[in-house]
């Protein structure tokens, strides 16, 4: 009993770090819902592209880069993974999974070449870390939370604003119906590289936020990012999809789910799992939740409840 | 205004499913011309409208609209010249979409997409007046999602984002057969209004015979990738369903028999 009562005891002191943690895997999260929810495209390049932008973000810092210039660099590098993807892709008719995949695998060198190794640390002390999670329990506009809140509602702000434009609406119908599109006269590979782009910059700051925040990089710490994207946007959907209806909010609602999944992974951690389990359990949760819509369609099929719009649509038609 | 000069397309080249489907296809549609096209299943009629829009490249031949030659231009820069409705209405517009999206998306065919607000105050009331002619209730329903509409609701939406700026061409592909009768009526006399009220120049395909003499002043038959036959004016006016099945019986055999052409 008091060995239960003293592992819960320690939950509440590592819930800040799981909190930026989340916070932090959010932003990655987002960049995926633009491809994966707004582009309906599988980009498997972020497992690449997430360490891409952390290994560029503290080989600059550590040759005396301004940290916030270092992380446009880690945005611009995510910019140009996305490219090469986007290309492949488009261009070359290579299917996106596979285009993203080639990427990935062709960044594991390119992220070696980078760091000159497999994993590189950077010193709290001697730089000047935009977020660190030394401060994260510390009442102080330095607590990393406060950056990484900052920078996400930020990234939601742009977004909103961008899928209201004329270029912003062309991509959402891109992702929504290609030959319409094209009929409308959009030009959709276009936007499609574009977009790949875009959601590899975030996820490259994302990987450039957690190798400051965690004080290195390591050129495998985008690995299973996609399925940590996946879930982010899953449970994001599951727990606020009946509330969250502004596009903003679900934007917001992806940077909660990627929260509640790190504070659940911490939560099961300080229990005891064995971490190296972690992936499995992912792996599975995410795999349950891509798989319901299918067997409840194959299954569950439930006489369709007429609403009220739908009334008004078979009176008119 | 649109020219189609000896084009020729095959698919699968090379293959044991190697198929000539446009066998140097000839076709000159004068301003203001309205088509109807018809033709056995299989003959080239959705794949000569697909050569016009631009959805798979020609094999040889040329293709102008209104003297701009489009031949090797992309499917979406043709579109600034093309409006379309396609036979499926899943096509047609974008189902995740608000229908003042959609409508503001057909609205910018052809220009530049900017960082401007992808849909302005002012254009929202031009859409409102411009659903009130469909008289189908959609004016008072801007804001809902395309998905929620019915497959004719859908149709005659596409239909408005087709010809809402006056397009110097109209391509019409079987766009109300999947609807039910009295639905189809309904968009296809819309689609006349439309056509007659803005002079457009237009190429619609129909499995219809009736349809195809009432509608238009002009009429193509094709069959095996060329156009047999082809009537305009008074002639087309004389025109009876037994003329036009006479017509398919003497070019193409009594393969046809049992089409569904003959049965409609
Ligand atoms: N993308 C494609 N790849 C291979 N074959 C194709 C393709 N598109 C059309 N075809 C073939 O070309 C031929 C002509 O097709 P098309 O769709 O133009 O006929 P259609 O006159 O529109 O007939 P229908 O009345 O059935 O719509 C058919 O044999 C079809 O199988
Ligand atoms: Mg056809």
């Amino acid at each position: 009993m008091d060995a239960i009562i003293s592992t819960l005891a320690k939950i509440p002191g590592a819930l800040p770090g799981a909190v930026a943690q989340g916070l932090i895997w959010g932003i990655m999260a987002i960049g995926l819902y633009f491809t994966y929810r707004i582009l309906e495209v599988s980009d498997l390049t972020v497992d690449g592209s997430f360490a891409t932008g952390g290994a560029v973000c503290i080989v600059l810092m550590l040759n005396g880069f301004n940290p916030w210039l270092a992380l446009l660099m880690a945005f611009i590098a995510g910019l140009l993974c996305g490219l090469v993807t986007g290309l492949l892709h488009t261009a070359f008719g290579i299917p996106a999974i596979l285009a993203g995949i080639l990427t990935q695998l062709a960044l594991y060198s390119i992220n070696l070449k980078i760091i000159g190794k497999s994993n590189q640390s950077i010193n709290v002390d001697k730089y000047d870390l935009l977020v660190s999670l030394r401060w994260v329990k510390e009442l102080a506009l330095k607590n990393p939370l406060i950056t990484v809140a900052i920078i996400t509602v930020a990234i939601i702000a742009i977004f909103y604003w961008f899928f209201g434009t004329e270029m912003g609406c062309s991509i959402r119908a891109t992702g929504a119906n290609l030959a319409m599109s094209r009929a409308q006269g959009i030009n959709t590979n276009m936007n499609k590289v574009l977009g790949i782009m875009v959601a590899n910059a975030l996820v490259a700051t994302s990987g450039a936020l957690l190798s400051q925040y965690q004080g290195f990089a390591d050129v495998n710490m985008g690995r299973g990012a996609i399925v940590i994207g996946l879930a982010s946007i899953i449970i994001g959907e599951a727990v606020f999809g009946k509330i969250f209806r502004n596009f903003a909010l679900q934007l917001l609602s992806v940077s909660f789910g990627a929260v509640i999944y790190y504070v659940v992974v911490q939560v099961v951690i300080t229990i005891g799992l064995d971490a190296n389990l972690l992936k499995l359990l992912s792996a599975a949760v995410v795999a349950v939740f891509l798989a319901i819509p299918h067997l409840k369609s194959k299954y569950f099929a439930k006489p369709v409840k007429v609403t009220e719009d739908e009334e008004e649509v078979t009176e008119n038609a | 205004m649109l020219d189609i000069c000896k084009v020729h397309k095959s698919f699968n080249v090379g293959t044991v499913n190697e198929k000539k489907v446009l066998r140097g296809l000839n076709l000159h549609l004068k301003e203001g011309d309205f088509v109807t096209v018809i033709g056995g299943n299989g003959a080239g009629k959705s794949t000569m409208l697909n050569m016009v829009a631009g959805v798979y490249p020609v094999d040889s031949g040329k293709i102008t609209i209104g003297g701009n030659d489009v031949t090797k231009l992309p499917e979406y820069k043709r579109a600034k010249f093309i409006g379309r409705v396609f036979q499926d209405p899943m096509t047609g517009t974008a189902a995740t979409m608000q229908i003042e999206e959609n409508l503001a998306l057909a609205a910018r065919r052809g220009k530049s997409r900017g960082l401007k607000i992808g849909i302005t105050k002012a254009e929202r009331e031009h859409y409102r007046e411009l659903l009130k002619t469909l008289d189908l209730g959609l004016e008072d329903r801007l804001t809902s999602k395309v998905g929620l509409l019915s497959g004719g609701q859908r149709q005659a939406l596409t239909l408005l984002m087709a010809t809402m700026n006056n397009p110097q061409l109209l391509l019409l592909d079987e766009h109300t057969a999947a609807l039910d009768p009295k639905t189809a009526l309904k968009v296809l006399t819309l689609s006349a209004k439309i056509v007659e009220e803005n002079n457009l120049t237009t190429l619609m395909i129909t499995h219809n015979m009736n349809d195809a003499i009432k509608y238009g002043n002009r009429l193509i038959m094709m069959n095996n990738g060329r156009i047999i036959f082809d009537v305009s004016g008074e002639e087309k006016k004389k025109l009876t369903t037994a003329d036009l099945l006479e017509k398919f019986k003497i070019s193409a055999g009594e393969e046809l028999a049992n089409d569904r052409v003959l049965l409609s």
